[in-house]
């Protein structure tokens, strides 16, 4: 047995599956990592947590209309952003109760789907509309998933530099002639389509976990806003194909031999990932004192 | 005569119906240095943010702006402006050169390709504002002095003829405050700037006003130290009595409080007021 043969179980490669997982995968990391970044600045995680958990009554709503559940975490997502936004999600003051009014009645519609779901349908979605099911994404999902990555890259790019000074300062970029609120309408927008593409991957409640993981983890090594982006893309990458090849080949494993969920060896991966750039980062900026705050040298005597 | 970079007249602004601001009239000519006094609440900022254009939710103003002798437009290149100090986490990936080269386009769309000429003058810049030694440093992690001059190359890397700057010296220890001021002066003669600097204390701005905008009670008096900072001119625009001490070749801007002549019976004291 090679050594890739002991890392990566045979069928991997060949498995329909496992490539629309990996693609699905690949593209919603190389959007929410960047993304992440602004969000993790503007300080907008709990948002994305909200707008993830309100994902879940648009997915098990769908499942209920019988349309693929992407569709409901979209239309839930982009919703829920709106409302949140009319509620004064931009303030600064209001943010955390707009969020949570929103994230209230939103889980309490999730709550009545997902009744219905196994009541009326006899299909219980709970597990994947929570956790996700990277391996059961239908394919025809993937045109979609890709057009929305792209959409969603093109916008961040559109609006970066504009998007870094509003969130570095409010006031500042408003001087400069900014839309402000115009700029934070359309990031947020972009944030509910990203995190519905992450619903789709890992489950509508871990979504923050690729939103906001690698985003963190880039923090921790990176000083640039563009090398944190391109080190979040990468590090999301990394955990969601890693978490692929893993599940893949925890079908050998204990207790059953059916495979342990993809989602869960992603976020570990996350959290993995978070520790060690920690480590990393801790150790490089340790040594840094300041030039003028050297200790006076010895006097003799 | 040449035209007044700034003109502000009759301009009155009410926040949430309150009055705030009532007929503030003034004007600076080019490369002529203000010093904005007033005690917290007096509108110092509402002033500056109306100079800007910046309008808040609720605010209503009448009174014109003119830069250059003209209404200014949305976004102003002739103004460059230093806010209150920018809170960032020490988290937040952005470096001191960064911030800086946002002052040359961060309004426009898109992202920045890097480019030769855009890193020179940003370090032009920051080395010009004796922030070379922390260009890379993330800005969050910068002492309060050292963010003053980050945000200070970023407002002079748009070129302007006017700067504003939002209580540049709060919050700064006393060796930071002369250096701040110094630099602002120094970095406003060479580039013939004129400057609206706000500040609650007069003292630190002494050496280097032209003419000085004392603000009280939603009123202003305009003109240099000697005219405005006089124990009858200021009791005319706080409407009850106030001196101006010298002490140490300090000045100090005092006003009787207490003493039962108010509603509130308290001990007589005196209230330093800038």
């Amino acid at each position: 047995m090679t050594a890739t043969g002991a890392l990566v179980a045979s069928g991997f490669f060949s498995s329909p599956a496992v490539g629309t997982a990996l693609v699905i995968g690949a593209a919603v990391a190389l959007v929410s990592g960047p993304l992440g970044v602004f969000t993790v600045i503007r300080g907008q995680s709990f948002a994305g947590e909200a707008l993830g958990d309100i994902g879940m009554s648009g997915g098990s709503g769908a499942y209920l209309a019988g349309v693929g559940p992407l569709w409901g975490f979209l239309v839930a997502g982009v919703a829920a952003a709106a409302l949140m936004e009319l509620l004064g999600v931009q303030r600064r003051r209001g943010r955390d109760l707009a969020t949570g009014v929103v994230l209230g009645s939103g889980l309490g519609l999730a709550a009545l789907f997902l009744y219905l779901n196994s009541t009326e349908h006899g299909a219980d979605v709970t597990m994947t509309v929570l956790f996700g099911s990277l391996f059961t994404v239908d394919r025809s999902t993937l045109p979609l998933v890709l057009v929305l990555a792209l959409l969603v890259l093109l916008a961040l790019g559109a609006i970066a530099r504009p998007l870094l000074l509003a969130s570095t300062s409010p006031e500042l970029a408003a001087a400069r002639g900014v839309p402000v609120a115009l700029v934070g309408a359309a990031y947020l927008v972009a944030l509910s389509l990203s995190v519905a593409l992450c619903a789709i991957t890992i489950g509508s409640i871990l979504s923050t976990a690729l939103l906001v993981g690698p985003a963190a983890a880039s923090l921790r090594l990176a000083r640039r806003p563009g090398r944190a982006m391109a080190v979040a893309a990468a590090l999301g990458v990394a955990a969601t194909w890693l978490g692929v090849l893993l599940a893949y080949d925890s079908y050998d494993w204990p207790p059953h031999h059916r495979g342990w969920p993809v989602s869960f060896f992603v976020v570990a991966l996350v959290l993995v990932e978070y520790m060690l750039c920690g480590l990393i980062g801790g150790r490089r900026r340790a040594p840094h004192p300041a030039p003028d705050t050297a200790p006076p040298a010895a006097l003799g005597g | 005569m040449s035209v007044p970079v700034l003109a502000v007249e009759q301009l009155s602004v009410s926040l949430a119906g309150r009055p705030v601001l009532r007929e503030i009239s003034f004007t600076i000519e080019p490369g002529e240095f203000t010093g904005l006094i007033g005690s917290n609440g007096a509108g110092k900022t509402t002033l500056l943010r109306a100079i800007l254009g910046l309008r808040s939710r609720a605010s209503t103003s009448s009174g014109q702006v003119l830069l250059d002798g003209r209404p200014r437009a949305r976004r102003n290149p002739l103004i460059g402006y230093v806010p209150q100090r920018v809170t960032l986490d020490p988290d937040v990936p952005l470096r001191a050169r960064d911030l800086v080269a946002l002052g040359l386009d961060g309004h426009r769309p898109g992202f920045a390709l890097p480019s030769r000429r855009r890193h020179a003058q940003v370090q032009e810049m920051l080395e010009a504002v004796g922030g070379g030694a922390f260009a890379d440093a993330r800005v969050g992690e910068l002492s309060g002095g050292e963010q003053q001059r980050v945000l200070l190359a970023h407002a002079l890397l748009g070129r302007p003829r006017l700067l504003l700057l939002d209580e540049p010296l709060a919050g700064l220890d006393l060796r930071s405050v002369g250096e701040v001021v110094a630099l602002i002066a120094r970095v406003a003669a060479e580039h013939r700037l004129a400057v609206l600097i706000s500040a609650h204390e007069i003292n630190p701005l002494m050496p280097v006003m032209d003419r000085i905008l004392y603000l009280a009670g939603g009123r202003a008096v305009h003109g240099t130290v000697e005219e405005v900072v006089r124990g009858d001119v200021l009791t005319g625009l706080y409407g009850h009595p106030v001196d101006v001490l010298h002490v140490h070749g300090r000045v100090l801007v005092v006003a009787e409080v207490g003493g039962g002549t108010g509603p509130a019976a308290a001990p007589a004291g005196v209230e330093v007021l800038s």
